[in-house]
């Protein structure tokens, strides 16, 4: 007689370890194979949208640290780059070039916790997470130096950057700088040929490559499909066109390809980081701009390559003090798309670590 | 670097093959009419040398009169970009053509539109709420909402 099965529906979260927020996924198995699954979000939504059209351009600043909280200041700079195309206002080149940095320092810190949790997911519990962390508090120490804080910056302002830096940073910087390849090659030697992960993480979750630029992927998670497509590189924004880099590309498609694109963007930040230190300029850090901006009446789509893929405003501006409308383009909410069409068909433990290897952010899918 | 598009040349050649579904058009964007939305959006990604097969970008805008949907398109492969656009003058009851079927990337983002904007976009596969809850009464982004 055959045994009869039949479909059950499992609610993983909104409280729950691996979703990395309070993010809710209603999954539909028959034994421990995922059918279908159905992402439900909007637990952390404050409505950033609407409160921003009744506060000013600068005043908008602090929210937008609160969207992806992991890479807080590339917020900030999506934000008042959008703002300084719709407004036309030149920035210092020593501001510049503090963001170029600040900008390829927050990539490696939001990296370094997207390749950790998504070990932690595999279950290698925590441990491949503390070495990370090592890393990444080295970050945050730098950051506070900057601006004094941990977590929500605050630190781009629109025109340049609000403070500059200490003379304990570049010193600090420099020898992160050196040390940051070693680390990386550690990570290497520990993981990237380990046999569990391969084993857990190669050819599973796939993403084609069609898919991912019908479902308007970005970020690594178009890369590791075999897209060579990098903002920084496609359409250049701020002084991206000066520096040498190269975009690492997957051809897979698979967690392990996303895992190993994060860590090779690392290694590019760094690249980018020892460039553009002994470049640093003198000079002034932010332009003279008005407390209460009124841009003219007009719109602008401003993007940038943020670690979490393509991050875009939308500002409408009526000349007033306030946007007309502020539209965020949260690329880990699109890239969430993919979900569906990369778990059906694998086990409920593939589907934590393809969940683990998009690396959302939900400050963003919510906002 | 990205080149966007002039939407005056962009809009002849959608007229030449939809005649009467450009409403308008500038260097910036092209504005189409809402009924004849889907099969521009099905041109704009077939045509070989348009070719756009990337929709960055899905959003609405109140302007009082009428609510707008915005397209951001590129075309990945030609590294170009378009801004297309569409209205709605009936704000009781908004209805647009979904382009779920041409660009997967409108999923999440007309559900959206949906949710906070209160525009039904016919054809949507799964069209409810994506950020409030169902049973949630207004559309919040709309001017008019507090």
């Amino acid at each position: 007689m055959a045994i009869r099965t039949e479909p059950f529906i499992l609610n993983m979260g909104p409280q729950h370890p691996s979703t990395h927020g309070v993010f809710r996924m209603r999954v539909t198995l028959d034994g421990e194979v995922v059918v279908d699954v159905e992402p439900v979000v909007g637990y952390l939504h404050r409505g950033i949208e609407k409160l921003a059209e009744t506060r000013t351009y600068t005043q908008n600043i602090p929210f937008t640290d609160r969207l992806d909280y992991l890479a807080s200041m590339t917020n900030n700079l999506a934000y008042v780059l959008a703002v300084e195309k719709l407004a036309g206002i030149e920035v210092p080149e020593r501001a510049e070039y503090l963001r170029i940095v600040i900008a390829e320092m927050m990539r490696i810190s939001s990296h370094l916790m997207a390749v950790g949790f998504f070990l932690n997911d595999l279950g290698a519990m925590m441990t491949p997470v503390l070495y990370m962390w090592r890393e990444r508090e080295k970050l945050l120490d730098l950051f506070e130096m900057v601006c004094g804080q941990r977590l929500t910056y605050n630190y781009m302002r629109i025109g340049g950057v609000s403070h500059d830096i200490p003379e304990e940073f570049l010193p600090a910087l420099k020898r992160f700088v050196a040390e940051m390849p070693g680390f990386l090659d550690e990570y290497d030697q520990l993981l990237a040929q380990n046999e569990i992960v391969l084993a857990r993480s190669k050819g599973v979750g796939v993403l084609p490559e069609d898919t991912a630029i019908n479902i308007a992927a970005s970020g690594p998670v178009l890369r590791a499909s075999g897209v060579k497509w990098d903002v920084r590189r496609a359409d250049p924004y701020s002084i991206y066109d000066r520096f040498d880099f190269d975009i690492p590309v997957g051809s897979a498609g698979d967690c392990y390809d996303r895992y190993w694109v994060r860590v090779q963007e690392m290694r590019q930040s760094v690249r980018i980081l020892e460039q553009a230190i002994p470049q640093l300029p003198a000079g002034e850090v932010c332009a003279e701009v008005p407390q209460l901006l009124r841009p003219p009446v007009g719109e602008v789509y401003g993007r940038i390559e943020a670690p979490k893929g393509e991050l875009g405003f939308y500002l409408v501006s009526d000349n007033s003090i306030a946007p007309y409308r502020f539209r965020i383009r949260p690329p880990t909410l699109i890239n969430l798309t993919a979900l569906r069409d990369m778990v059906i068909g694998w086990k409920v433990a593939d589907l934590i670590i393809t969940f683990g290897s998009i690396d959302v952010c939900l400050g963003e899918i919510d906002r | 670097m990205t080149v966007a598009l002039n939407g005056e040349e962009i809009a002849k050649k959608i007229a030449e093959a939809f005649p009467d579904s450009v409403a308008s058009a500038d260097k910036a964007a092209v504005i189409v009419t809402s009924q004849s939305l889907y099969q521009v959006a099905e041109f704009l990604k077939n045509t070989p040398g348009l070719d756009f097969d990337y929709l960055n970008d899905l959003t609405a805008v109140d302007y009082l009169d009428y609510l707008e949907v915005v397209y951001h398109l590129t075309s990945l492969k030609h590294n170009h970009s378009l801004v297309l656009r569409t209205r709605c003058y009936d704000r009781e009851e908004p209805v647009l053509p979904s382009v779920v079927r041409v660009w997967r990337a409108a999923d999440y983002q007309e559900r959206e539109v949906y949710d906070l904007m209160g525009i039904t976009f016919e054809g949507h596969p799964n069209l409810k709420r994506l950020l409030l809850w169902e049973g949630f009464v207004g559309h919040p982004l709309r001017r008019g909402y507090l």
